[in-house]
């Protein structure tokens, strides 16, 4: 009998890992490009889906063909093909790099400076992991913990398969099929995303992060999320990495719905860093999401938006404050740098009597880049006493990029108050002198000047992740001095 | 410490310092007095390494070392620190945080760790204390809001923080009424030392009675046209400045 060295312990490890893996098949596949009714019904298919989601998904294929790509966003990009996109692509099993050393230095460069982890920036690169015991024992507790809790943490595919009655319950409550075109889209064609469900009077012990949820790395093209919070729930939802994704894909269209039953509570804060292209403009993510939310009575959501990535942004999320006295909140800091361009902001539509509703967005824009705030805020005939308040800020570097802010204000009830607030500035050379005098360089004074403009939204990020977008925040704006 | 020699400056095609020398050892107190347009303000910030200006001539040597090809900051981690006239707001950088990225910084550029939390504090509250600045204020966005009177306290406290070889105060008592003036004016004196030097920019002599200056310069038309003792600022305050001309 041979000794039981650590290396072979490490081996049985992997094996172990692949055997129990979440996905079976080892080979890779791709659907051919294109989409129609075969191709939507096949990927049903190949997800084991009821026959209720079939038709679900074919519904809204049928919707998308009669509808057209929206034009109306302050962004100009070449669009899409959509029958030159393959819309299945079965999540490959093999690492994709053997050590750190055959990873892109200039990625690993970037991790360095956010401060990721060695496991995990293999996590993320695609590299074989030495030892997994540690992220394995974790996940574990983690899903044990959530488990006594009966809370429901799981990929949308999985709960579509053993929770399909709260899924046909809600999904496309708040985003219907019908919505926009890549609201539609996604309907379709969906590849996984989340799925998440408090119980009645539940306090999320923790912040949910799709990052520990186990084998579920790949988010894919199409992405989906429904999150319930049910009666007197409370959660707090982390979505997004501050790692540089980049991805083969150039068009995301994610949809999220979050439901808030009465009582409840739901926190979700994101941090979006696809690639954003080069610095001429080339390549880079288009990232048309729709996030939607729905407040029933003394209900309250908070968006927290930290945008740095993408090529095109066009995302708005929103609330439906439908019950009375539900809040919404909506803080964003967007940064665009280089060619980059994104039209983002909220909706928030009051319905319910004594509704609130904060609006905060942060815009930062150098070198090339367009960044434009566009939110809604509607009252209506019912929402008596409803209350908005809207402060909406620029901060320009150099002078060749733009910041614009469209404000909408439908109301339909003359007992509502809204306040709106726009300020627009340019970080000054002599601010920059002055740091400079004191010692700090031009980056870190940039650095410091962006995150005191941006401290209202950073603090509404839970605090691990706070620190994460800060430093993401001097990495985005990286060079755009000269 | 500070040799200036024969400096000839220019913003645009104005030229406005036109071949100044002056020397300042460690351990002196220097004041530079002059009327409006003189190139006081001028003086300091070429010091500081402002890019807005540009210097056609001569050099500035701080202990032996020509500052010429050194960016602003790099002239702070060697130890010159300017007291603004009209100190930058910064909305959303407390002046803690503030401070304590200057220091940082300044301390990386020498090889060296970051400051330790518990020294920093302890450093914090020994110079806020010396400054009779209340740590409320420590919180606040830096220079927001603040009064002229805050602003230059803010100053010197930074000054205090950063220890500087050489420190020029440009116009420090504009805004401060007399209480403040001696706070400042009193850090400033507890500041110095054996080992560093100060140049004060000042228009009126009132600042020179709590700063006693072991030389006075007088500029004029971008050139300094007469130095004395520091009975030469209560003559100038007597007299004006037209008979320097």
């Amino acid at each position: 009998m041979s000794k039981y060295t650590e290396e072979e312990l490490k081996k049985e490890l992997e094996t172990k890992e692949y055997e129990y893996g979440f996905y079976t098949d080892i080979e890779s596949e791709t659907f051919p490009i294109g989409l129609n009714e075969e191709i939507v019904r096949a990927i049903s298919q190949k997800k084991e889906e009821p026959e209720w989601m079939t038709n679900w998904r074919l519904e809204a294929f049928r919707i998308w063909k009669n509808m057209v790509e929206p034009e109306w966003a302050n962004v100009r990009y070449e669009k899409p093909d959509f029958q030159a996109i393959s819309y299945y692509s079965a999540p490959k099993k093999k690492d994709k790099y053997k050590s750190l050393d055959e990873v892109d230095p200039e990625l690993l460069e970037t991790f360095k400076k956010l401060g990721i982890s060695i496991n995990e920036q293999k996590k993320l690169t695609g590299v074989a992991m030495d030892i997994v015991m540690d992220s394995v024992s974790v996940a574990t507790t983690f899903k044990e913990t959530l488990k006594e809790k009966g809370i429901i943490f799981c990929s949308i595919s999985e709960a579509i398969r053993e929770h399909g009655d709260l899924v046909q319950k809600y999904l496309g409550t708040v985003v219907p099929q019908t919505d926009n075109f890549y609201a539609a889209l996604n309907s379709a064609v969906f590849s996984d995303g989340s799925f998440c469900y408090i119980p009645k009077g539940v306090r999320c012990p923790m912040e949910l992060s799709t990052y520990f949820r186990i084998n579920q790395a790949g988010t894919g093209q199409f992405e989906r999320t429904l999150l319930i919070a049910d009666e007197g729930s409370y959660v707090s939802y982390l979505e997004g990495c501050t790692a540089p994704s980049r991805d083969e894909n150039q068009l995301h269209a994610a949809v999220v719905e979050l439901i808030a039953l009465n009582d409840a509570e739901i926190k979700y804060s994101t941090v979006q860093n696809w690639f954003p292209g080069d610095a001429s403009g080339k390549g880079g993510v288009f990232n048309f999401v729709t996030k939607r939310a729905i407040c029933e009575k003394n209900a309250k959501v908070s968006w927290t938006q930290v945008e740095t990535g993408s090529a095109v942004t066009w995302k708005y999320p929103s609330c439906i404050l439908k019950g009375d006295n539900s809040v919404g909140e909506f803080y964003s800091i967007a940064v665009t740098n280089n060619y980059q361009q994104a039209d983002t902001g909220t909706k928030m539509i009051h319905l319910g009597k004594n509704t609130k509703s904060t609006i905060i967005s942060k815009g930062i824009s150098a070198g090339r880049s367009q960044n434009s705030y566009r939110g809604l805020v509607k009252i209506g005939p019912r929402a008596d006493n409803a209350r908005n308040f809207s402060q909406c800020d620029s901060l320009l570097m150099g002078d060749q990029c733009g910041a614009h802010t469209f404000p909408y204000i439908e109301s339909q009830n003359s007992t509502a108050k809204l306040e709106h607030e726009a300020t627009t500035s340019k970080i000054g050379e002599d601010q920059i002198f002055y740091c400079n005098q004191r010692g700090i360089p031009t980056e870190k004074a940039i650095a410091l000047i962006v995150n005191g403009f941006s401290k209202e939204v950073l603090n509404k990020l839970p605090m691990e992740f706070a620190v994460e977008a800060q430093k993401l925040l001097e990495i985005s704006l990286e060079g755009s001095v000269g | 410490m500070l040799q200036i020699k024969d400096l000839h400056a220019s913003i645009g095609d104005k030229e406005i310092l036109k071949g100044i020398n002056l020397e300042i050892k460690a351990g002196e107190i220097h004041a530079i007095m002059g009327p409006n347009g003189a190139g006081k303000s001028t003086l300091s910030a070429v010091i500081a390494g402002n890019e807005n200006y540009e210097v056609t001539k001569g050099e500035v040597i701080l202990d032996g070392e020509d500052l010429a090809d050194l960016a602003p900051e790099e002239r702070s981690h060697k130890g010159v620190f300017l007291s603004f006239q009209y100190p930058v707001e910064i909305p959303g950088v407390s002046v803690t945080n503030f401070i304590k990225t200057a220091i940082n910084e300044s301390r990386k550029a020498h090889g060296k760790e970051d400051m330790p939390a518990n020294e920093m504090l302890k450093l914090i509250k020994e110079k806020s204390e010396l400054l009779e600045i209340d740590r409320k204020f420590l919180s606040r966005s830096l220079n927001e809001g603040f009064s002229g009177g805050e602003k230059k306290r803010n100053e010197i406290f930074q000054m205090a923080m950063l220890n500087p070889k050489i420190a020029i105060l440009d116009e420090t008592d504009s805004g401060l009424d007399i209480d403040a003036l001696r706070i400042v004016a009193n850090g400033v004196n507890k500041l110095k030392s054996a080992d560093n030097a100060v140049l004060v920019i000042t228009h009126y002599q009132r600042l020179l009675d709590y700063i006693v200056p072991d030389f006075v310069h007088v500029l004029h038309d971008g050139k300094i046209v007469k130095t004395g003792g520091k009975e030469l600022a209560l003559e100038l305050e007597e007299k004006g400045y037209d008979w320097l001309k």
